[in-house]
């Protein structure tokens, strides 16, 4: 069983965060802070296992974590779960994530968690793993935002482009603030499919 | 209407969405916090409004707040609405933020329930996976109960899409609510060979998690996995299947023996890593358990060892990780095997990478040896000195110590260098660990009598530098260290070099800082020391007056302890502190009082084993449930219990219990059994007898030669300038060694080995038997009691959940159990938004469907039978198509009745107990289970419909019927239900009658479905200690409401209940009355007959009941969105009513909650103290309501296209709130 996912970057601010045992809000940014101080001392060389933190389930869990240019992915699991095997569910995400932003950056997180939040819910439910296969992932995301967009019709047209006037007026535009990319081609990878 | 419409999209467009929101906390890094709380505001006033996309928007926004930690759980209601919401732009939104933030003690989830099982028999795929994909977060107990029919059906559902997350599903189901396992378990071992790779592999994660809790009960399966990991070609399928056959190897080695082909052959092939190593793994295990049964199977365990230092060895940090873990598992079987790698595991604890340095450690408890200890001991001493952060520090003082103290000392072959480790250990700062490193101390001290003499010295050091380790309350961790010290030097003071100088650092002024439970320590034992200083002082007479100092010592600095604010401190002080004075005043008169006070301090402590209480086994014939004396009246009991509150302070509660237990042993017992004590003592050698005499013959056996050899320097300083000091100890101990091989050479011929401790230590490698320990030290094992009761259950956790779900999974089903017992508290509704019916879009939903569908079935009976072989295979789970044919009902509940009486009492106790504990309606003790329940709009479509003209009652009359038990009802209402509790638990079920034998309560729903059909659910619960068989019930119609009988049956004949109820037993069945007109509420007289058939005789007995149809019954929970509702109530139809309520002092959301629950209705919109709210009843007439609450006093105002039924709802709501 997967305990809990979380992503933040490398200052710790939570870009995502699904528990999937309940918590309150405050042990859950609690299990966060202590998960970030966990994760961020260790050196890029060092092996992506780690032993869980105090407050999320204690010796039973181990912390599973893969870094990203500017951004930390990790996995709490229990011991029924490969950890190897988790390390590529990671890497399927994240790839996923990329061919469903094109080429993903932090911003993207930033600004559409809902939408990493559902292309998640096609891979892991209720802290299990749904589907490993990206092609089927996809297939099941777009699927979904297209019925989205029909339904949204005529009237989601003016909402966008209000949006999108609105991005443009704004100085602060989210694609200037240089985060840099997500390196999404990790050598080495043992391949899973 | 349309422009309205317009408008509000062209409002929305300029409403902050989820980007703004996030660009905004941007830009406001300096007050974020205050940013986000207008922020907050904002979104307040937006779930306000109608706008369903509004709502929807602010709920996105909340997902976002609540993952940066805010609460959000104030919002829950909007939620619901959100996820209730048509559009599945809207409901995903909706789950998502409920999935984020709902919980099991989240109270509006209750309201979900029908939202949730509409979602799920959504016609479009999504809707439902939306749903499923939510309820895996915040599925509760109650859900699980209500919805695990739905989800069931849903595993066969035809898009694959579903069914894989109707499999994953189950198992959160199958956790909350274990009752629904064993009926689901066919069908999930079904969905292991199913034809789409996605759901195959949730079958199989869903199986590998239950598996993995209760592996025994999953063997039969084993044969079938075989099958699939040597098809299957998805890795997450095979490693998941191998770590199962992990689990289920050390149960049936047998299956060990087959797995180890297949297993090499994929370590072969496969090129995943994760595979490879999962495959290794299971080797191991496999090697485990056969090695167990056959000895020599070492060599393949080497062969993996081998494959494992290669995986150690790699530079890939993460399978270095991993095959240190691999190689733990096979140290706790073969240690041997891995302790010819000490030296690659010894450079693992070199590496920079911190969790390879902790698996590393976990190996090295299984890689020391008495030869190597100290020199690995000392290695890990340079990695406490070095170690950064206080984890990893603090894992590596629990190792010391667990190594150092493994199989009770094995491996230490000089105490004096342990203890001063454990000195030295002190030294951490910021350690957790102060207590582990207190009690190791205390343990050597009292159970290696040979080192006292030293641990007492080392200690008094301690309490001498105390400051050091208290410098800073940070550090307080590491005081208890002190508790330990004070103790030891207070205890065995007799080995004190300079008692006067301890007992003075004992009571320095900087101790009352200490916490008090270490205060309390050094109080008492500074008594101690006390007693020791005067005894060595009243020997010289000139001494007397140095005695009356040290009197005089104490007197000057106990005050401080008496003042303290910890009870047991006080209390101690001040006795000693009197205790002194009057010590002092006989020294005055020369009067010799060292022997007395020594007194005071006499007797030797053993050590008890921990788990020695427990085990104290029960005399035979001592009940310990039995009464000693009969429980005292009511009253008393409680005062009882206040005076008992009252003394907990001084004495824990269970002291309470235990001591009545034991005076029921009497005298005579007592001695007998003190007698075999006694000669069982003399007989073990372990046990340490309490007099002075035996010591010595034990001491004395124990003979000469183990004295300490080597001459420790009492007098070392807590720190040896330039070497840490156990380091001397390590060299003292490498002299001592060679000294001792070069006597041993000399008495070559004599050389025979004493009995002693070293026996156990034979498991070492070659040269340990070379290594004498320096002490022949004594270590006591712990005091257990006799008789102790071997027991190894200590350890289960008795909350985990899996506990539940460790049921018999290969015991065939019984007819009852094929179909989930649950207990639906309403019909299974198919909610329809009135915008539908305004609009004329009636949208059909599934269920609706199916039986209109049925109804043609029944029709053509052949049409009938294809159908039913059609799902034949699904073995009669499927209620909704089951329940609809009348062959395959009858025959079912045919089974149902004869199945009771078949089964054991206990079995059906079993199956009917259960669900109980979970209902929120508990309180009222009826087990309702529903083993043959069917989906309410089934039954009502297997009758025709029948519609009667109101009539005056009839006479009653007794026709007995041999029917299913579909049968129908007039609608009633219930709202006259008792409710004086708070929110969750509330109870649609009323009480009908009672009497001695039996107790009926019901529930009274409309049907949907029919306009003039009613369902009357009615739990029979038996209340005597007799078994109640060929129950009738029968109802007297009137011309409005009628008893639905089977075609052929008289009216006036009566239906008989389709099963028997043994003693305790409850169970439920359902009626259908048709109704004509829903305006009034009516009221119908029953009788039920039934026979109580007792061991010699069997009497007919008869209940007589009256059926309560309210106008509510007649009402369907309907939602309703904001914007169709205003166009109802513009529409100018409706009649208006209004009514008030005074004295209403309960929260509005309660007040909400109870119409909606007791009346059925919903709210539509909740702005403050003031809520929209909806119902329709089943003839479709709208029933509108606006509640509003100031002051105690709530008023409705009501609308409604009938007049007659909105004045009879409204008379019920105010009866409600009567009586509540």
């Amino acid at each position: 069983m997967i305990k809990a996912i979380l992503i933040f970057n490398n200052h710790g601010k939570p870009r995502l965060s699904k528990f999937y045992e309940h918590y309150s809000e405050d042990t859950e940014q609690q299990i966060i802070r202590e998960t970030f101080h966990l994760v961020s001392k260790r050196d890029e060389n060092v092996c992506n296992f780690l032993e869980g933190g105090m407050l999320i389930g204690g010796s039973e869990n181990k912390l599973i974590y893969r870094h990203y240019a500017t951004l930390y992915f990790v996995f709490c699991v229990d011991s029924s779960e490969s950890g190897l095997g988790i390390l590529d569910l990671i890497q399927v995400f994240v790839e996923t994530l990329d061919k469903c932003f094109e080429n993903v950056c932090e911003l993207d997180l930033i600004f559409h968690v809902d939408k990493v939040h559902n292309i998640l819910a096609e891979m892991v439910m209720g802290g299990m793993v749904l589907e490993t296969n990206m092609n089927e992932i996809i297939t099941q995301v777009d699927a979904q935002n297209k019925m989205e967009k029909s339904e949204a019709g005529i009237a989601g047209a003016p909402a966008r482009a209000v949006s999108a006037v609105k991005n443009m007026n704004l100085p602060e535009m989210p694609r200037n603030i240089n985060i840099g990319d997500i390196s999404i081609k990790v050598p080495n990878l043992p391949s899973f499919k | 209407m349309a422009l309205k419409i317009v408008k509000g999209s062209i409002d929305r467009m300029f409403d902050k969405n989820l980007q703004d929101l996030v660009r905004g906390i941007r830009n406001h890094k300096e007050d974020e916090a205050k940013y986000i709380s207008t922020c907050i505001d904002e979104i307040k006033q937006e779930l306000k409004q109608d706008n369903i996309a509004v709502k929807s928007n602010a709920v996105c926004k909340l997902t976002y707040l609540q993952m940066l930690g805010y609460d959000v759980s104030w919002a829950a209601f909007n939620i619901v609405e959100v996820m209730s919401s048509s559009k599945f732009t809207y409901k995903r939104i909706g789950y998502l933020a409920a999935s984020q933030c709902f919980h099991e003690s989240t109270d509006v989830i209750m309201l979900t329930t029908n939202q949730i099982r509409k979602d799920l028999s959504s016609p479009n795929q999504y809707d439902t996976g939306v749903a499923l994909t939510g309820l895996s977060c915040f599925v509760t107990p109650d859900l699980a109960r209500d919805l695990a029919n739905d989800i069931m059906t849903l595993m066969s559902h035809t898009k694959p899409y579903i069914r894989k997350k109707a499999v994953l599903i189950m198992y959160k189901v199958f956790l909350k609510y274990p009752e629904s396992l064993r009926p689901a378990f066919p069908r999930m071992k079904e969905k292991l060979e199913d034809p789409d790779p996605g759901v195959q592999s949730a079958a199989v994660n869903v199986i590998c998690e239950l598996a993995r809790r209760n592996p025994k009960n999953y063997l039969s399966l084993a044969p079938l996995f075989f099958k699939l990991m040597t098809s299957s070609t998805n890795n997450w399928v095979l490693i998941k299947i191998i770590k199962l056959f992990g689990a289920l190897t050390p149960l049936e080695p047998r299956l060990g023996k087959k797995l180890i082909e297949p297993l090499t052959n994929l370590i072969h092939s496969t090129s995943a890593m994760s595979l490879l190593y999962e495959c290794v793994n299971t080797v191991i295990a496999v090697l485990i358990s056969l090695s167990s049964g056959m000895p020599n199977h070492s060599a393949s365990i080497q062969l993996c060892v081998q494959k494992l230092r290669i995986l150690i060895e790699d530079s890939d940090q993460n399978l270095k990780y991993l095959g240190l873990l691999a190689m733990s598992k096979i140290l706790k079987t073969h240690p041997k095997s891995v302790q010819s790698h000490k030296d690659l595991i010894l450079q693992c604890l070199d590496d920079k990478d911190e969790s390879i340095r902790l698996r590393a450690l976990d190996l090295l408890y299984g890689m020391v040896s008495k030869k190597n200890l100290m020199e690995i001991v000392k290695k890990l001493m340079l990695h406490v000195d070095k170690a950064e952060g206080t984890t990893y520090r603090d894992e590596l003082l629990t190792k010391i110590i667990d190594i150092c103290s493994q199989s009770n000392y094995q491996y230490i072959t000089n105490f004096e260098w342990y203890i001063s480790i454990l000195v030295e250990l002190t030294r951490l700062e910021g350690t957790r660990h102060g207590h582990l490193i207190a009690s190791q101390m205390l343990d050597v001290a009292i159970r290696v009598k040979a080192i006292r003499a030293f641990a007492v010295a080392q200690m008094a050091t301690l309490l001498d530098n105390a400051h050091l380790l208290t410098g800073n309350t940070q550090h307080s961790g590491i005081c208890e260290v002190l508790y330990a010290a004070a103790w030891i030097c207070g205890e065995f003071s007799e080995h004190l070099e300079d008692p006067m100088a301890t007992l003075e650092a004992m009571l320095r002024p900087k101790v009352a800082t200490l916490p008090g439970h270490i205060q309390a320590v050094y109080v008492q034992n500074a008594a101690k020391l006390f007693s020791t200083v005067l005894c060595s002082q009243e020997g010289a007479p000139a001494d007397s007056k140095v005695a009356q100092e040290t009197s005089q010592l104490l007197i000057d600095r106990l005050p401080v302890f008496v003042q303290s604010d910890n009870l047991e401190v006080q209390e101690r002080a001040s006795c000693i502190l009197q205790l002194v004075k009057y010590i002092q005043k006989l020294q005055q008169k020369d009067v010799e009082v060292a022997e007395e006070v020594t007194a005071l301090f006499a007797g030797e402590l053993n050590p008890v084993a921990p788990k020695a209480q427990k085990k104290v086994p029960v005399p035979e014939g001592l009940d310990l449930d039995a009464w000693i004396n009969e429980p005292p009246s009511g009253s008393e009991s409680e005062d009882e219990g206040r005076k008992t509150k009252g003394k907990a302070v001084f004495a824990k509660e269970e002291s309470r219990h235990t001591k009545p237990r034991y005076t029921e042993v009497d005298e005579k017992e007592l001695a007998k059994r003190r007698e075999v004590r006694k000669a069982e003592q003399a007989n073990n050698p372990f046990y340490i007898k309490a007099s002075p005499s035996s010591q010595k013959v034990y001491q004395e056996a124990v003979g000469v030669e183990h004295i300490p050899v080597v001459q420790i320097d009492l007098s070392v300083p807590l720190k040896v300038p330039g070497m840490p000091m156990s380091d001397q100890y390590v060299k003292l101990e490498e002299e001592r060694r060679e000294k001792n091989k070069a006597d041993r050479k000399k008495k070559d011929k004599k050389k025979r080995r004493e009995k002693g401790r070293q026996r156990r230590g034979d498991s070492g490698p070659e040269s340990e038997e070379d290594i004498t320990p320096a002490h022949m030290v004594d270590i006591v094992t712990e005091e257990m009691p006799e008789n102790a009761l071997p027991s190894d259950d200590d350890d289960k956790d008795p909350n985990d959940p899996h506990k539940a779900l460790n049921i018999d999974l290969d015991k065939p089903l019984a007819d009852s159990e094929k179909k989930l017992p649950v207990r639906t508290h309403r019909p299974d509704e198919v909610l329809k938004s009135p915008i539908e019916d305004v609009e004329g879009l009636e949208v059909t939903s599934e269920p609706k469907k199916k039986s209109g569908k049925e109804k043609k079935d029944k029709e053509r009976k052949k049409g009938k039978e294809k159908k039913k072989k059609k799902h034949k295979q699904e073995e009669g789970e499927d209620l909704m198509e089951a329940g609809s044919e009348e062959p395959v009902q009858s025959k079912v509940t045919n089974d149902v009745a004869a199945q009771p009486p078949a089964s054991t009492p206990e079995e059906a106790a079993a199956v009917t107990d259960d669900p109980p504990a979970s209902t929120p309606d508990a309180g009222s003790g009826v087990a309702a289970v529903v083993p043959d329940s069917e989906p309410e709009e089934t039954k009502s479509s297997k009758h025709k419909k029948k519609k009667q003209k109101k009539e005056k009652d009839k006479k009653k009359k007794h026709h007995h019927h041999h029917h299913s038990d579909g049968v129908r009802e007039e609608s009633v209402q219930n709202g006259t239900v008792e409710d004086e509790e708070p929110l969750p638990p509330m109870s649609n079920y009323a009480l009908l009658a009672e009497n001695s034998y039996i107790k009926m309560v019901c529930d009274i729903q409309g049907n949907l479905h029919d306009g003039s059909q009613v369902v009357v659910s009615v739990i029979f619960e038996n209340k005597c200690d007799s078994f109640i068989k060929s129950m009738e019930f029968n109802v007297m119609d009137s011309l409005n409401s009628k008893l639905q009988r089977p075609e052929g049956a008289g009216p006036h004949d009566s239906l008989t209940v389709p099963f028997h109820l043994p003693p305790g037993i409850s169970n439920e069945a359902r009626f259908i009355f048709s109704v004509q007109s829903i305006v009034m509420p009516q009221k119908l007289k029953g009788t039920l007959t039934f026979i109580v058939k007792t061991e010699d005789s069997s009497t007919h007995e008869k209940l007589d009941f009256k059926l309560h149809f309210t106008c509510t019954s007649y009402l369907i929970t309907t939602p309703c969105y904001s914007d169709a509702y205003a166009k109802l109530l513009e529409s100018g139809d409706l009649k208006g009513s209004s009514l008030k309520l005074e004295g209403i002092n309960q929260p509005f959301h309660h007040l909400l909650a109870r119409i909606c629950f007791h009346h059925h209705f919903s709210v539509v919109e909740r702005i403050d103290s003031c809520a929209s709210m909806y119902s329709r009843s089943i003839q479709g007439h709208h029933v509108c309501l606006l509640v509003k609450t100031a002051d105690q006093t709530v008023s409705i105002d009501a609308k409604c296209d009938e007049p007659g039924l909105l004045r009879n709802v409204l008379d019920e709501i105010k009866l409600t709130f009567s009586q509540c």
